[in-house]
Parts: C-alpha cells; sequence; structure tokens
C-alpha cells in the first residue's frame, strides 16, 4: 500500500503537512485501526506469555523431582516417585506412547487415505456426501465413550485376531501371543487408529477434493485410469497434506488418555511382543497415578508430561521438515 | 501415425442441457484444423468429444459418432482410456505435473503404458523436447520441477508430454491463450512442424492466430444464450477469412459482432 501511494505523482492540489505525511506512510491512523492492532498484537503476547508460563511450570517441577530421583530418568522402568529413595524412569511410558501410536497411525493412515479417496473420486455424490457425515460423528464420539467401548467390546473379542497374528507373525516375536487378556499395547493401537481415524480422513478429503481439476484432466488426456489419476495427481498433490493430517493424528494418539487407561493392563514393563498385557503411556499413567500423588509423585508425573510435549514437538518438527524438503516439488508453486 | 475424423451427427450434453448440436465434418491427417468462434459457442466442448474428455466432466454425454480412420470412439466395447492415449491433449493453462521434474513429465504418458528400460525412456524424452522445441532451455534442468519453467516453456513441457506416446491426433485447447507473443509464436511456429506428423486440432480465440497456423478452418456460433453451439461452416482457411459463404462467418471475422 505504501509503495502505491508513493508512486503516484504528486496531486495539483494543496500539499500535505509533514506530520500528515508521515501518518500516511505509516498506515495506522484510523481509531479501528489502532484498536485492531492493539487487540491483535495483545492476543499474540498473551498467547506466548501462556505458553512460556506453562513451560517454566513444567521445567521447574520436572527439574524438581529429577533432582530427587536416585535412579536414570531416561532408562528406569521403575515408577515409585515415593519410595525412599525415589526410583523412577519414562522408559516403559516413553516406549508404550510411541509405540501404540505408530500402530494406531499404520492402522488408520491407509484406511482414511482410502476412504477420503473413496468419498472424493470413487463415490457417487449421493452416497460420499453421508459417509463424510457419519465420520464427521466419530470425531465427535468423547473418548472415554470409546475407551468403555474398547474395554467392553474390544477386548473380549480380540482372541481371533491375536491368534491368527501369532500362527502367522509370531516367528517374528514381535506378534508372538501366550493366551494372555489382550489388554496390550496392540490393542491400544487398534482403538487408537479409529479415534484418529476420523481426523485424518477429514483433513485428507479436504486435500483431495482442492487438487486443480487440470492436474487431474493432464493426467487423464495422458491415457491414465482413474487409479493412475489418482497416482500421478492426487497423491503427489496430496502429499504434504496427508502428512499433516497424520500429524494431528498422531497428536492426539500420543496424549490420548482416558481410552489408553481403560484398555491397557498398566504394568510397568517392556514386552517383547506387542501382544503380550502390559505397558503404559504418558498420558495414562499420569491419569492413574495424579488423584493419590504426593506433591513428589506429582512433580514426577509432570516430568513425564515435560517429555511428552518434547516428543510431540520432535514429531511436528519432523514432519515439518519431511514437507519442506520437498517444497520445490509440493505444486504451491504450480 | 497421422489419422483422420469423421464426425457424424454430433450432439453433447450438459446433464439435459444440449451443449453442442448435430455436427458433423471431416478433419483430414497432417493437417491443422482450427476452431474459432464466440465464447460459449461449444467449440472447446465439442474438442474434448473428440478424446472423450467431455464425459469425464459431471452430467457429461455424448451422441453421435466420431471416427478414427474407420473405428468409431463412442462405439461399444471401446474403452476412453484406450482413446485418450491415441488421441492427445494440450490445455488452455499449462498443466505440468507440479510434483514431477520435467524430465518425469515428459515421461509420465510412456510409463503409464508399460515399462521401459531407462535408456529408452532417455531417448524418448529427448526425442520429444526437442520435438517440442523445448530440448535445448531444459537440458540442464532435467531433474528440476517442470513447474519452475516459464508458462511459455510449460506448454511446450505439456505438448511435449503429449507427443511423448505418439497419438494420431494432437487435440489444443486455446494452448496460447495464457501466454505472452513471443511463447505464441514459439508454439505457433511448432504447430507449424508437429503437423508433419500429427493430425492437430486447435480452438482459438485468435483469429489471426488461425490465420496463421491452420489449413482448414471450422466457424462455430450459437443463437443466443442458452441455445445449443452449431457448426456454422467449415472450409479452407484461405477461404473462410477471405470470402467465407455464410454471412454470419463474415460478420464474425470482420468484427461486427462476437
Amino acid at each position: 500500500m505504501d509503495i502505491s501511494t508513493e508512486n503516484k505523482p504528486a496531486p495539483p492540489t494543496p500539499q500535505p503537512s509533514q506530520t500528515e505525511q508521515k501518518r500516511a506512510a505509516r498506515g495506522a491512523t484510523r481509531p479501528g485501526d489502532r484498536v485492531f492492532l492493539a487487540l491483535s498484537r495483545g492476543s499474540g503476547i498473551f498467547l506466548l506469555v501462556v505458553m512460556a508460563a506453562i513451560a517454566v511450570f513444567l521445567t521447574l517441577r520436572a527439574v524438581n523431582a529429577i533432582s530427587k530421583d536416585e535412579a536414570n530418568f531416561f532408562t528406569t522402568f521403575e515408577w515409585n516417585p515415593t519410595g525412599d529413595p525415589p526410583v523412577f524412569g519414562i522408559a516403559v511410558l516413553a516406549f508404550g506412547t510411541v509405540v501404540s501410536s505408530i500402530i494406531a497411525l499404520a492402522i488408520a493412515v491407509p484406511i482414511s487415505i482410502g476412504i477420503a479417496l473413496f468419498i472424493t473420486h470413487y463415490a457417487p455424490r449421493k452416497l460420499g456426501g453421508p459417509i463424510a457425515y457419519v465420520i464427521d460423528l466419530l470425531a465427535a464420539v468423547p473418548s472415554i465413550v470409546y475407551g468403555l467401548w474398547g474395554a467392553l467390546v474390544l477386548v473380549p473379542n480380540l482372541d481371533g485376531l491375536y491368534g491368527w497374528l501369532d500362527q502367522y507373525l509370531g516367528w517374528t516375536g514381535i506378534f508372538e501371543w501366550n493366551g494372555g487378556a489382550p489388554r496390550s499395547l496392540f490393542t491400544v493401537g487398534i482403538l487408537l487408529a479409529i479415534m484418529i481415524l476420523p481426523i485424518i480422513t477429514n483433513v485428507s478429503r479436504e486435500i483431495f477434493r482442492q487438487v486443480p481439476q487440470m492436474h487431474e484432466e493432464a493426467a487423464l488426456a495422458l491415457g491414465a485410469t482413474r487409479w493412475e489419476v489418482i497416482r500421478m495427481s492426487v497423491l503427489p498433490y496430496g502429499r504434504s497434506g496427508i502428512i499433516s493430517a497424520s500429524m494431528l493424528g498422531l497428536g492426539r494418539a500420543l496424549g490420548e488418555t482416558m481410552a489408553v487407561a481403560m484398555v491397557l493392563s498398566p504394568i510397568m514393563d517392556i514386552n517383547a511382543s506387542l501382544l503380550d498385557p502390559g505397558g503404559g503411556t504418558f498420558a495414562q499413567n499420569i491419569a492413574s497415578k495424579f488423584n493419590e500423588a504426593t506433591e513428589n509423585g506429582r512433580d514426577a508425573l509432570i516430568a513425564s508430561g515435560l517429555v511428552l510435549f518434547v516428543i510431540t514437538l520432535l514429531v511436528n518438527g519432523t514432519a515439518r521438515l519431511i514437507i519442506e524438503r520437498r517444497k520445490e516439488f509440493s505444486g504451491a508453486n504450480a | 501415425m497421422a489419422k483422420r475424423i469423421d464426425v457424424s451427427g454430433l450432439n453433447a450434453y450438459y446433464g439435459s442441457f444440449l451443449a453442442v448440436e448435430d455436427i458433423s465434418m471431416t478433419i483430414q491427417p497432417r493437417s491443422v484444423t482450427a476452431f474459432i468462434g464466440p465464447s460459449g459457442c461449444g467449440k472447446s466442448t465439442f474438442l474434448r468429444t473428440l478424446n472423450r474428455m467431455h464425459e469425464v466432466t459431471p452430467g457429461g454425454r455424448v451422441e453421435g459418432k466420431v471416427l478414427l480412420d474407420d473405428e468409431n470412439l463412442y462405439g461399444a466395447g471401446i474403452d476412453p482410456v484406450a482413446v485418450r492415449r491415441e488421441v492427445g491433449m494440450v490445455f488452455q493453462r499449462p498443466n505440468p505435473f507440479p510434483t514431477m521434474s520435467v524430465y518425469d513429465n515428459v515421461a509420465a504418458g510412456l510409463r503409464l503404458n508399460g515399462s521401459y528400460k531407462k535408456s529408452e525412456l532417455d531417448d524418448v524424452v529427448e526425442k520429444s523436447l526437442k520435438g517440442a522445441n523445448l530440448w535445448n532451455e531444459v537440458k540442464d534442468r532435467l531433474n528440476k520441477p517442470g513447474s519452475g519453467l516459464s508458462g511459455g516453456q510449460q506448454q511446450r513441457l505439456c505438448i511435449a508430454r503429449a507427443i511423448a506416446v505418439e497419438p494420431n491426433v494432437l487435440l489444443m485447447d486455446e494452448p496460447c491463450s495464457a501466454l505472452d507473443p513471443i511463447s505464441t509464436l514459439a508454439i505457433e511456429d511448432l504447430i507449424g512442424e508437429l503437423k508433419e506428423r500429427f493430425t492437430i486440432v486447435i480452438v482459438t480465440h485468435n483469429m489471426q492466430q488461425a490465420a496463421r497456423v491452420s489449413d482448414r478452418t471450422a466457424f462455430f456460433n450459437l443463437a443466443a444464450v442458452g441455445q445449443p453451439g452449431k457448426l456454422i461452416e467449415i472450409d479452407d482457411t484461405e477461404r473462410i477469412f477471405s470470402n467465407p459463404s455464410v454471412q454470419a462467418t463474415e460478420d464474425y471475422i470482420s468484427g461486427r459482432f462476437g
């Protein structure tokens, strides 16, 4: 705006005074502009202050707890912050959180992409709308309901699947099953997959819908089949969107609390097999232990929460890196 | 191998709206045929019926016959995907695949049709880019994204992509309308060279362009908005621009309407 006014030839009307010119150059002269500027700037600063306050609070309490920890905070399996001496570590929690979330993503991402493609590119319009609506509904179900369903319906009905996995993939070791109750990280992964499916589907669907017609026609005109159009135009165009959608889903999976707590047997141990009951996640551990925890115990839980926070940051950073690295080819410059 | 196109009694619809009515014409191989006419007269729609792209639009359907040599493109058991491999198309706005490099863009059609050795692909890519007069400009950046080229280069890349699969016919839907005059000239020169090998059909709003590049010109018109577009006449370009047989054609060409 400034530039365009500068380049205009001087009007033949009387020259504006110097202060007026300065004001015009600065731009914000009207009261409405000033109020809005103050409001938006204030909101921005407020957000930063809140973030900083949270970070300081978490770090102080966490440092307090870790300094009292007699064991290695990162490698210890045990969680006994109230003992004498206090011994606790996040190894089990970190493993459980990351592994259950990875299982959830591995199940949910392909299914979500499939649903999103079906809605946008295969289903007749009359069918696509209702399906999209049902998926939206899934997103609105509270996680405690998923937890109830997981504990009452999913867990009692997994023996068949577990047996099948053990029979065909048992040799890998990670799918070995000895017949224990299926309250394992794998079950948690399945439940989390169902919970994050709607968000990944919805975001992917919006991305696929935005693929420019001309890219799809380019592939069609070369003699591409519907699947080839999707492979050549739709998926590459939607790539960064799919990654973002998966990260949103992963964020939810990493932080999910109640549903995990209701399904998992909270045993502080890392199993070789994903199908063995037991394990823990950060959020689940905090939820189960917070009420009975002493001050030391709470600080320890906060320390584990800080680690979850850092993991989430790392995951998001990695996703951004992946998107950034392929930016040239992203289609954003087309 | 260039093929001849025979259209008879063709109607094209969008849902229940008849967009193009009763078109019959013959398009000669190894020649350039230009479609001119006011906006909305159905020339682009008609062009898109020639490679069965019209039916991709929701509600789009076609009645009538389009013979490519002796094969009816709308015959029973004809796969539209196979038709489009034979009849290539270049669009109004350059649309290289944004996620692919220059090389991959040109090779895209071949990769659809089967597996090729790297050396074979290299040859076809080079030949096609040379055929599109683009090789010298991009040979050092074959692995850079195609969307990083200028508009005119992108359009020639799209032409290279279309001719890489050796189609029989090349359809061009206002290929220069988004380009500057210099790029336009480059494309027009290219069209002159390509007609040695392909049957070319080009839709254009630029009558000088039609006069410059085409051997035959077809004039389309519509009675009023909401009415179907019709073919008014098709004749040698020279005759259309000097002494057309229909008054409406002369009015349009001399700028009295449209």
